[in-house]
């Protein structure tokens, strides 16, 4: 009767509370689609320029497409609490409240996890539709470093949009700061090294993570990148997760 | 039972709460009541974990609420009923806290049936909610874990006169299976019509604590004149502290023999003369009230003088 909530039934709960709004389902109706849209895309070129595209490529840009949106969802299981006030209940039925936020924190990648799943359905649907269409058999070539790229990045993503909305606590802010991030300031870092400041072009990558990102995906890793993926990993998840969740289990709830 | 032991918060300068102790007792309703802005709200919020006390500790029989293992199932809480994600529905609002603390789903359709939510409301998304529905979706889900303490704050506010009506007799029903209830208003006429404790917080410091009865019996008494100017003159010069209740009543700190005898003195008509009801802790509640006024709001009926 009062056992501990276990934490299988938490994580439960932020899946539930994650489609059960219409922002949330919506967010995952538009990352299928857009999803989808890409790999039509993607089918249409190969059928009509009849030229082979490998499992592997169909998979990468499934990657590019179902990444964009997948942050706002762990975005939004954060700020609800607070943007909604829902957070009121949930940490009066659950009072230790690093445990709802560890809850959340996996909850979100084992979505981002569960999209990786499903961008490998739709591509290896859009590979043998393509193949079928020109009569040929499909190419099923795929690296297992792009695999592993792919999950991480998708992970880093989700996990990036977490921190940023546990430092926040708000919606909107969370959701503009992710973006910028993520689109907007590589291209005024690259900026910068390009224009203004030339040596900054050797300390960007260690700052920026889409530098680092972009090799890991390309699969090509030396000791230098990898020192570059765990410092921007560092500096943008490891970092503002930790100060996240210390401001959540600290602050009022009102 | 609820026990809060000395607890203060501060903001800055301001004192939300300050050193604020009472228990709310197994088998009872206590009300908690105090004007807007007293602390009842940051109390009840300390009592539940959600505000850290600066010093002062709450147990909810013995033990801290943070420590209870699945506290839904001992405490019902309903801190403020539009704390409600506006995109679900409130039977999938009830749906999300019954899986938190592990309760068949059954019990959400029971709940909603308990509240008198209807099974279209329960289906229309919480946005669209008056206040009143969403005290009732508040008050379904404080009850959905089954618990043995009830924190409620405000929870009568938007609902109907039949619906407080309800309110008051589950309340009651509640505490008389042995339940604890501590309930916050704003409003002494709610709390006198369901507690059987009230303790009344004024400036976040507690002004008065106890059985209804013995606050709301006579601690000054109530007189009645046709020269309301001369009797007004007697009770000064008997140097007994007064308010004016309407144009020819007054409530007068002392006993009915002094009050008659200051009348008579100054060759005062009394039409009625009898020990107060209630008036002990309705002028104390006045007052305090009174203290924290916003301008323009009237304070006739607060103690003019010597209030001790």
């Amino acid at each position: 009767m009062s056992d501990a909530i276990p934490f299988a039934r938490l994580i439960k709960v932020e899946f539930r509370k994650m489609i059960n709004t219409r922002a949330g389902l919506w967010l995952l109706i538009v990352t299928a689609g857009l999803t989808s849209v890409a790999m039509l895309i993607t089918s249409i070129v190969s059928i009509t320029q009849d030229v082979e595209f490998s499992f592997d490529l169909y998979l990468r840009t499934c990657a590019y497409t179902s990444g964009i949106l997948l942050p706002v969802l762990g975005i939004i299981l954060v700020t609800q609490e607070w943007g909604q006030r829902t957070g009121m209940v949930t940490f009066t039925l659950e009072p230790r409240r690093a445990r709802v936020v560890a809850a959340k924190l996996v909850t979100g990648v084992l979505l981002a996890w569960l999209v990786v799943l499903l961008a490998f359905a739709v591509a290896a649907i859009a590979n043998v539709i393509s193949a079928l269409a020109r009569g040929t058999s499909a190419n099923w070539e795929v690296s297992w470093q792009f695999v592993l790229a792919f999950l991480f990045t998708q992970t880093f993503a989700m996990l990036f949009g977490f921190a940023i909305a546990a430092l926040l606590l708000n919606t909107p802010g969370a959701i503009v700061l992710f973006f910028v991030a993520t689109f907007i300031l590589p291209i005024i870092l690259t900026t910068v090294s390009l224009v203004a400041w030339r040596q900054f072009a050797d300390i960007q990558p260690w700052l920026d993570f889409t530098v680092p990102q972009g090799h890991l995906l390309l699969d090509e890793m030396d000791g230098k990148v990898w020192g570059q993926l765990v410092t921007t990993t560092l500096i943008w998840v490891v970092l503002p997760v930790t100060l996240g969740v210390m401001r959540i289990t600290r602050a009022e709830v009102k | 039972m609820i026990k809060i032991q000395g607890v203060t918060k501060r903001y800055g300068d301001f004192t939300a709460v300050d050193d604020v102790s009472f228990t709310a007792g197994k088998g009872r309703v206590t009300g908690f009541l105090g004007p807007n802005g007293a602390g009842k709200s940051t109390s009840m919020r300390i009592m539940v974990g959600l505000t850290r006390p600066d010093s002062g500790r709450c147990t909810i029989d013995g033990q801290l609420y943070a420590d209870l293992p699945n506290p839904a199932r001992k405490v019902g809480v309903l801190l403020d009923a539009s704390a409600q994600h506006n995109g679900r529905t409130g039977r999938e609002v009830l749906r999300v806290s019954a899986d938190t603390m592990g309760v068949p789903a059954a019990r959400v359709d029971e709940m909603l049936t308990m509240v008198g939510l209807s099974d279209t409301e329960a289906k229309r998304r919480v946005r669209n909610y008056s206040l009143g529905m969403r005290q009732r979706l508040g008050i379904a889900n404080a009850f959905l874990g089954d618990p043995e303490v009830l924190i409620l704050d405000e929870p009568v506010n938007g609902l109907d006169p039949a619906g407080i009506h309800w309110m008051r007799g589950l309340l009651r029903h509640f505490a008389d299976q042995g339940g604890t209830v501590l309930l916050s208003s704003h409003l002494l006429h709610e709390v006198e019509q369901v507690a059987d404790d009230i303790v009344l917080i004024g400036n976040g410091r507690i002004a008065a604590a106890g059985a209804k009865e013995s606050l709301l019996r006579g601690r000054g008494t109530h007189v009645s004149t046709v020269d309301p100017q001369l009797l007004e003159r007697g009770l000064r010069e008997s140097e007994l502290a007064f308010a004016p209740v309407g144009e020819n009543t007054f409530v007068v700190e002392a006993e009915p023999v002094a009050v008659g005898r200051a009348a008579v003195a100054a060759g005062a008509v009394l039409v009625e003369l009898r020990e107060s009801e209630g008036a002990g802790l309705e002028d104390l509640f006045f007052q305090l009230t009174a203290d924290s006024a916003r301008p323009g709001v009237t304070t006739s009926g607060s103690i003019k003088e010597g209030q001790a």
